[in-house]
């Protein structure tokens, strides 16, 4: 059973042993609209918590996605490059972006789970 | 009397717009700026009629020499403008609107601008444009930047055959970014291909060069595309678009990004400006493209219409993160660019292509027959050539100037040791007598 | 509508060239040839005159409609601008550069040196370059101006700092000339909150760039406060000339503090926009800044001659290739000395005067954020008709059906919903009354009916247009 752990910019991961995969909250690409582009980072790539990690783009807004935690890129979702659309209908789910070898999963403490980032969202 | 007659407001209308603000004078809006921050002096002079305004600015106009023989390039050129270009860029509908923010309102600057990138990707053979950009020199220096983006290099290859304003503006626009720029010193009026290859490692974000180049010869980069692109970097060209009717495009050389000034495409001389940029490139180049582009869509009625488009690039979204700062470019010059393209359409372009060339190797023939000039031979040239003087072309050029022949480029003030060389540029406006004339006075000046 | 490539029949011609007086010069080696012509139209010039007249009846323009695109200035551009600008077609910018060649353009050199003269009397400032060619490329320049300022003293500097509500070109420039941003938010009260400022800066800032009146429109009474602030830290401080317009003879930005301005003679001197430039950008400097002014300067001599100045070791080099866009600033040079000194006044009286019309007759029916007294432009928020559903966007496809270019929208972006109107000095009071009443009839609409709001505009060539569609697609050139 995978864990989901969210951050207060939105995005989530969701850990599996050592590794986690990492989107966008349905909020979040919500709120950007049709997203037209993501730009992701090349697999090898070491990003520490909460630095830029990939960025997004709809025809109105660009924005950040920040790593939930520090680590290396394994691989990136390559269905991106041609159907950036995937993160509107399946933000939590196939619109994935980055799988990361997670480096510190105490890291994960300073995260939200899925109730916290309700409720958080309630506050907004 | 109104001080200011395109101010439509009586006196009455004013009273009853006070009124509805809730207050009685005009000053009492300025309310909020405290006496201290408030102008001392104003010294303008008082205002004119439209009629004097036009007496004194056709004075000024006067004080020009206005019927200059030109033989003079250095990236803006002496070149035929039809008729249409004047009267349909000047339709009000055209020049009095903005950046078409509002698609529904605005598909005639937006069609047209899709129309004019259409144009300068089949003119350079790549694959995108944007709506174009300020000039030649800062385009070039555009293309660097994003050179610079795209490859995540810092180092930046510059041919000295590039014309020397350009060069000087891609510094400038660079000087405070942690960026080398090195410059390749001409080598016989060419690029260095041999210094290139030593200086090519995997630190290079592009070489520029320029075809033809600043002193007219004509190159073929293909190799060196090759060669660039086998270090990952990118080769940007400078291109002269009339040239384009008959030389090679970029695109079939294998140029990543290709740049040039437009003033030529129907754009009077009008003193430096304004003219427009180009910039075209790989379509994978795009996301990193500077300046507005154009996008063809639909409505919901599948009508076709055109947008702004991939504007999360630029800085009205992105800030300090756009592709780059440009709001305004120069669409009105693109317009006339692009009205200018086709009105000469296909086969013209390559006709007054070939019209420059024949004239330009006239007047080559004929001044290389000049005792004691030389005019360099083996490299072909399109409408400019390099010529040696027996003495410093600065005089031969002032001499000429008194009898209004802007005889060509001396070369001293750009290239060390090159005093005695002159650029000679011929376009399709130039008569035969107007050459022979020119070089009738430059034998003269010559054996003075 | 077709496009101009889709009319495009082989073998016609728009325009004969001129036959050759030559002989026909040996071709040139064929590797250096292209393979194919390039593909460019081929029409009739009467078809060529039909389609781009009817590509100009689907446009709004200032000469069409009332456009009051806020920051931009939208004001009428004078038809005598354009008859002056015509005058200096023929000249050749190489000409003056040539050795001797000053002699030859004295009325062009002139006429930048006087222009450059009229504005540092404008803004209080001491000296001028002509040469930036658009609004964000002054910027630029100005920033690089700064830089060398610094690294002249030497110290190389990290920051720029720009207050939320900035242009977005304010940052961008910043960016691209090396800086990075800090950014302070605004206040309550409409203004750059001054205690965040004051934290924000440290000796590290290399400037402070600033819009006054801001983007709300509003005049910032703390400014000679603000750049005391920035010149403690030996930070300079940079006018963005977008707002100038509301300003003219009541305040110099020199006379406030700051160091550098650029001016948008596309907005405040009654050129057109031509629908997305050319614009004009010259720069002002205070007197330190001078000798990093960019080349060519040109300067009087001591018999009156305008020539070209010896360059200076110090110059930043170039920002375009010649002197800059000298068309548009011989047409602001004609409005200069055309309005003169009480018609410029004049102008910023009554455009502040519209302004504050619009918005007192507008304020039942929008909100307003920032309820002060605005300067040459007011925004107001969509927030309450966003109850019904309908936002900023709606209430502009309105407009446009109603035959009015919309406000300028979402900007400043501190403004959900932002609705920003600059009807300009040049606009008559019944045009902004039949604009107010079709604004009022929008925000009963949203009540009342929102679902039309949604649907428009109907009377244009196309509606609403999907630009997703063309973000994914791409599709910028036409194919063939």
């Amino acid at each position: 059973m995978s864990e989901m752990y969210f951050t207060k910019e939105h995005e989530w991961i969701k850990v599996e042993g050592a590794k986690g995969k990492v989107g966008i909250s349905d909020h979040a690409a919500h709120e950007l609209g049709d997203i037209t582009f993501v730009e992701l980072p090349k697999p090898g790539k070491s990003v520490k918590q909460f630095e830029v990690l990939a960025a997004i783009e709809s025809v109105k807004a660009a924005s950040d996605i920040y790593s939930p935690v520090s680590g290396k890129v394994l691989t990136v979702n390559t269905v991106m490059d041609t159907a950036p659309e995937i993160v509107n209908e399946s933000a939590e789910e196939k619109g994935w972006m980055v799988e990361l070898e997670i480096s510190d999963a105490g890291e994960l403490e300073k995260l939200m789970t899925k109730g916290q980032y309700d409720e958080y969202l309630k506050t907004l | 009397m109104n001080d200011n007659h395109y101010c439509p407001h009586t006196p009455e209308e004013i009273s009853e717009m006070l009124s509805i603000i809730g207050i009685s004078s005009v000053e009492e809006l300025f309310a909020a700026i405290p006496g201290e921050l408030r102008a001392k002096s104003f010294n303008l002079p008082p205002g004119i009629s439209e009629f004097e305004t036009f007496d004194r600015m056709k004075a000024i106009a006067g004080e020009n020499k206005s019927d200059m023989l030109n033989f003079i390039g250095g990236g803006f050129y002496d070149h035929i403008i039809p008729a249409a270009v004047d009267h349909l860029s000047g339709r009000a509908e055209f020049y009095t609107a903005y950046t078409p923010y509002q698609p529904e309102c605005s598909q005639g600057t937006l069609q047209a601008l899709f129309e004019y990138q259409t144009a300068i990707c089949r003119l350079t053979g790549l694959d995108v444009s944007n709506a174009s950009l300020y000039d030649g020199g800062t385009a070039c220096a555009e293309a660097a930047m994003m050179a610079l983006r795209v490859t995540g290099r810092n180092r930046i290859i510059i041919d000295g055959c590039v014309n020397p304003f350009s060069r000087q503006v891609l510094k400038t626009y660079l000087f405070n970014l942690d960026v080398d720029i090195v410059e390749i010193p001409p080598l016989d009026g060419q690029l260095n291909r041999n210094a290139l290859t030593e200086m090519l490692d995997d630190s290079v974000a592009a070489v520029l060069v320029q075809n033809p180049n600043f002193f007219g010869c004509i190159d073929e980069f293909t190799e060196l595309a090759a060669q660039i692109h086998a270090k990952q970097a990118l080769l940007i060209a400078s291109v002269y678009p009339i040239s384009l009717g008959i030389l090679k495009s970029p695109g079939e050389m294998g140029v990543d990004i290709a740049v040039g000034d437009g003033q030529s495409l129907g754009n009077p001389l009008s003193f430096g400006g304004p003219s427009f940029g180009f910039i075209a490139a790989r379509k994978t180049f795009i996301r990193n493209m500077p300046g507005r582009i154009i996008g063809e869509t639909v409505d919901k009625q599948g009508r076709r219409g055109f947008v702004l488009t991939l504007q999360a690039r630029e800085q009205h979204i992105k800030r300090q993160k756009a592709t780059s700062n440009i709001c305004s470019n120069q669409g009105l010059c693109a317009l006339r660019g692009l009205i200018f393209l086709s009105s000469v359409g296909k086969s013209g372009l390559a006709e007054m292509a070939i019209l420059n060339r024949d004239k330009a190797e006239y007047a080559k023939s004929q001044i290389s027959g000049i005792p004691g000039v030389t005019v360099l031979q083996g490299i072909p040239t399109f409408n400019e050539f390099t010529v040696a003087l027996p003495q410093s072309a600065d005089l031969v050029v002032s001499a000429l100037l008194k009898k209004n022949i802007a005889a060509g480029v001396p070369l001293g003030q750009y290239y060390e040791g090159s005093e005695n060389f002159l650029v000679v540029t011929v376009t399709e406006k130039r008569t035969r007598k107007e050459i022979d004339c020119l070089v009738k006075s430059l034998e003269e000046a010559l054996c003075n | 509508m077709q496009l101009i490539y889709e009319q495009s029949v082989s073998g016609r011609r728009g325009v004969k060239l001129p036959a050759s007086d030559v002989p026909s010069a040996a071709c040139l080696p064929k590797n250096l040839l292209r393979s194919e012509a390039a593909g460019l139209p081929e029409l009739s010039e009467l078809d060529l005159v039909r389609h781009f007249t009817r590509l100009s009846r689907r446009n709004f323009s200032v000469d069409t409609n009332f456009y009051p695109l806020g920051s931009c200035s939208m004001k009428y551009n004078a038809k005598v601008l354009e008859n002056s600008a015509a005058l200096f077609a023929p000249f050749h910018p190489m000409t003056a550069l040539l050795p001797g060649g000053e002699e030859y353009c004295q009325g062009t050199l002139g006429m930048l040196y006087d222009l450059g003269q009229l504005l540092t009397d404008i803004t209080g400032m001491d000296e001028v370059t002509t040469q930036p060619l658009a609004g964000a490329h002054g910027e630029m320049t100005g920033i690089l101006l700064i830089s060398a300022y610094h690294r002249a003293r030497g110290k190389k500097k990290k920051y720029v700092v720009v207050p939320d509500s900035s242009h977005g070109t304010n940052p961008a420039s910043a960016a691209i000339a090396g800086y990075e941003i800090i950014t302070v938010p605004t206040a309550p009260y409409g203004d750059m909150d001054l205690d965040l400022f004051r934290q924000a800066m440290n000796d590290e800032v290399a400037a402070v760039m600033m819009t006054c009146p801001n983007t709300l429109g509003l005049f910032n009474p703390h400014i000679k406060e603000i750049s005391d602030i920035a010149h403690s830290h030996d930070a300079l401080m940079y006018y963005d000339g977008a707002n100038l317009n509301a300003i003219m003879g009541k305040v110099k930005p020199g006379d406030v503090g700051f160091d550098v301005i650029h001016v948008n003679l596309h907005k405040t001197f009654g050129t057109p926009h031509g629908g997305g430039g050319p614009g004009s950008g010259p720069v002002g400097v205070k007197k330190a800044l001078a000798p990093f002014l960019p080349q060519p300067r040109i300067v009087m001599d001591d018999e009156g001659k305008f020539v070209m100045e010896s360059v200076k070791s110090g110059t930043i080099g170039r920002t375009a290739n010649f002197f800059g866009n000298f068309g548009v600033m011989a047409k602001a040079y004609a409005y200069i000395i055309m309005l003169g000194r009480e018609g410029l006044i004049n102008v910023s009286e009554q455009a502040v005067l519209n302004a504050n019309y619009i918005k007192e007759r507008l304020r039942d029916y929008y909100e307003l954020p920032y309820d002060k007294t605005c300067m040459h432009e007011c925004v107001f928020s969509a927030s309450r008709q966003l109850e019904h559903g309908v936002h900023a966007i709606d209430i502009s496809k309105f407009l446009i059906d109603r035959g009015y270019h919309p406000p300028t929208v979402y900007f400043p972006m501190i403004v959900k919903e932002a609705i920003m109107i600059e009807p300009t000095e040049t606009e008559s009071k019944a045009t902004m009354d039949a604009f107010i009443e079709v604004m009022i009839e929008a925000a009963k609409t949203a009540e009342s009916n929102p679902q039309a709001l949604h649907e428009a505009p109907l009377t244009m060539p196309v509606g609403r247009l999907d630009e997703t569609k063309a973000a994914r697609e791409q599709n910028v050139c036409c194919a063939g």
